[in-house]
């Protein structure tokens, strides 16, 4: 076998793919815990020693969309037969279903929020990058700062302001203000990282359709957009993980109508004490939307990460 | 197919300018090369024509409309640039067809054009592929197809052939001369390529700073450079300078060379002071009998000829003869020039002296 300088040896593989392994497994663990414990009965939960193996159940699952009573069994005895499979489920606990937990609700609104704020900062970050990448905007790089130095303190920091402010505009509690809010909160990151992807466009492309006979705005969104696909993926997805799992503001501003999942979830308490499956269920639902939007759009992602690194 | 007219366009960036005040006309049907190094203003010049750049000042005529101000789109010119800017996202086809679709042509017209481009350019089997694996070559006809797709009243050429091989690059400028042959349409070429400029061209515009140097067909510009950066520009080895003080009055045929008299083409003006000789490197001639003398200091062999460079009294020279002279270095040689080729610039303000020779060519300025 001949020597190589670029490509690395066996062993120089075997380690670089154990540490990457290794990695995996120490931050897959949390996530694997999570989903398992949402299987489990409350007592496989909390049970000691932690238990691996256990007898998966959907009770977790059940719980999570449902409110619960508990009767005593003369009562029980009057109700009948369970008809369905999850009433059964909660019948031998002796209990039964008595509406409709929020669940749903919460997680309609964590999705209309994330989404929502992704597309208005999606929208408003490619359009305010494109002038900021291709025009001469007077003052230009002062007001990259600023857009940047709103990010310089943790969001957190202004949340008094931001309370009062939403309460005397009547956003408290609002989708639109809950948009509103994570969309000013991530525009700068958009800004900032739609300028990187479009300034790699070579202005060329939009010069020949330009000549082409197309207007400014046509070459825009013909020939620009489809090139800052990959930015634009990217940064929609750091927008959404943002929006989608921001815990601080949706606690402080939120709190019937409008609110979204995670202030929601560690609310969930069993008719006996915390109901750690149900939580988990909870967890472990909120996370498929994003991890299905992230699959959808990994191949950009990946791309996008690494953009400009490599010229093509 | 139109004419061009530029009249006084200027075009300033800040405090930059990078045009100042050019004004030339090219031909319907010609083959117009802007020559000149880079950063010269040429690129600014051809920008300006396609209304990618606004003119700061001055008029651009293109079939007698003044266009100076109207966007690009408006102007129905064809660009291709250095770099093609093929749509990436499209393939060949898309890409070809793309400035017919912004006319709004549909279905079977469309079809037919971008068949007979591709026919034309030999681009019939690539026609589906996406253009990201193509080669240099027919990603370059792929631009020559979308810019003679929509039969435009010009076409716009900057340094097109400048991102391929060196090889290739002539096979191409054969390619591109016979396509021009062949339509007959107006052609703005940008270059920094002296060769390339008088191998393909009908006429040359060599720039400078911002500034026209001079103004005609490839052979003009060549024999009787109008200053002395167009004669040390064009050539390869470019033409020789002596620099000398002296002077020549107006109808002087012959100047003084330290002490050696050299006959030069009868000049139009006078001048005295500091001056130069200007002589391309073929019209110097050995001769054992001449007075003025070089001592030889390198020979550089290219196949049937030889660059001979020689130390003068008036700085180094070279010499274009036939390999089969043999020549030694420090060796001392006279040298004999053809009177009627050289040229007598002013060493000042670097412009040639109007001479019998010269005026047909630098008359009109």
């Amino acid at each position: 076998m001949s020597y190589s300088v670029t490509e690395p040896s066996l062993r120089q593989k075997w380690f670089a793919g154990s540490l990457v392994v290794l990695y995996a497994l120490i931050t897959i663990l949390p996530l694997v815990w999570i989903i398992a414990t949402s299987f489990k009965t409350p007592a496989d939960a909390i049970a000691y020693p932690p238990k691996t193996f256990f007898t998966p159940t959907v009770e977790g699952y059940v719980n999570v969309f449902t409110t619960r009573t508990r009767l005593s069994p003369e009562q029980l005895q009057a109700l009948g037969e369970p008809t369905t499979w999850y009433d059964k489920l909660v019948r031998k606990d002796g209990l039964v279903i008595s509406g409709p937990s929020r669940f749903s609700e919460r997680f309609t609104n964590s999705v209309i929020i994330g989404f929502g704020s992704t597309v208005l900062c999606i929208v408003l970050g490619t359009a305010a990058a494109y002038a900021f990448s291709r025009f001469k905007v007077p003052l230009k790089d002062d007001l990259l700062f600023f857009i940047l130095s709103t990010r310089m303190m943790p969001p957190i920091a202004v949340a008094i302001p931001i309370f009062l402010m939403f309460r005397s505009l009547g956003l408290s509690d609002t989708h639109a203000g809950m948009i509103l809010l994570y969309t000013a909160v991530n525009l700068s990151l958009s800004v900032w990282l739609l300028k990187g992807f479009i300034d790699e466009i070579p202005i060329e492309y939009e010069e020949a359709a330009l000549i082409d006979g197309y207007t400014r705005f046509q070459a825009f969104y013909k020939v620009v957009l489809p090139q800052a696909a990959t930015g634009i993926a990217s940064t929609a997805i750091f927008c959404l993980i943002f929006a989608w799992n921001e815990y601080a503001f949706a606690v402080l501003l939120t709190s019937g109508n409008a609110q979204t999942a995670p202030p929601f979830i560690p609310t969930i308490i069993g008719v006996s004490g915390q109901d750690w499956p149900a939580v988990a269920a909870g967890a472990t639902l909120f996370l498929v939307p994003v991890m299905v939007f992230t699959i959808l759009l990994r191949k950009h992602l990946l791309r996008g990460i690494t953009f400009g690194a490599v010229r093509k | 197919m139109a004419q061009i007219r530029i009249q006084n366009v200027r075009k300033e960036f800040g405090a930059f300018t990078a045009v100042r005040s050019s004004s030339f006309t090219i031909e319907d049907g010609e083959f117009f090369m802007l020559l000149g190094p880079s950063g010269c203003g040429k690129t600014t010049t051809l920008r300006m024509m396609a209304g990618l750049e606004l003119p700061t000042s001055g008029e651009i005529f293109i079939d007698g409309e003044e266009v100076g101000m109207k966007p690009a789109s408006q102007r129905d010119i064809a660009f291709v640039f250095q770099m093609f800017a093929l749509y990436p996202h499209m393939n060949v086809r898309k890409n070809i067809s793309y400035p017919l679709l912004s006319q709004g042509l549909r279905g079977e017209e469309l079809k037919t054009r971008v068949a007979e481009v591709a026919r034309i350019l030999r681009i019939e089997h690539i026609l589906d592929k996406p253009v990201g694996g193509l080669s240099g070559g027919d990603r370059q006809r792929v631009a020559l197809g979308r810019a003679i797709v929509r039969r435009p009243k010009a076409f716009f050429m900057d340094e097109p052939l400048g991102a391929l091989d060196a090889e290739f690059r002539e096979h191409m400028a054969e390619e591109l001369r016979a396509l021009h042959d062949r339509m007959g349409a107006t052609t703005v070429y940008v270059t920094h390529d002296q060769l390339e400029a008088m191998q393909m061209g009908d006429k040359i515009v060599v720039m400078n700073h911002g500034v026209v140097e001079q103004f005609g067909r490839p052979q003009q510009i060549y024999d009787w450079p109008a200053t002395k950066f167009v004669a040390q520009f064009i050539g390869s080895p470019p033409m020789n300078f002596l620099e000398f003080d002296g002077m020549i009055g107006i109808g002087g045929d012959s100047i003084d060379l330290g002490g050696v008299k050299v006959k030069v083409p009868a000049t139009r003006e006078g001048r005295a002071g500091r001056l130069t000789l200007g002589v391309r490197p073929e019209h110097v001639r050995f001769s054992s009998d001449a007075a003025y003398r070089g001592r030889v200091i390198a020979v550089e062999y290219l196949g049937t000829t030889q660059i001979v460079t020689l130390s003068t009294g008036h700085g180094d020279l070279k010499a274009r003869i036939p390999s089969s002279h043999v020549v030694h270095e420090d060796e001392l040689i006279g040298l004999d020039f053809d009177a009627r080729t050289l040229s007598v610039f002013d060493a000042e303000n670097g412009k040639a002296l109007i001479s019998e020779a010269n005026e047909g060519v630098l008359a009109h300025g």
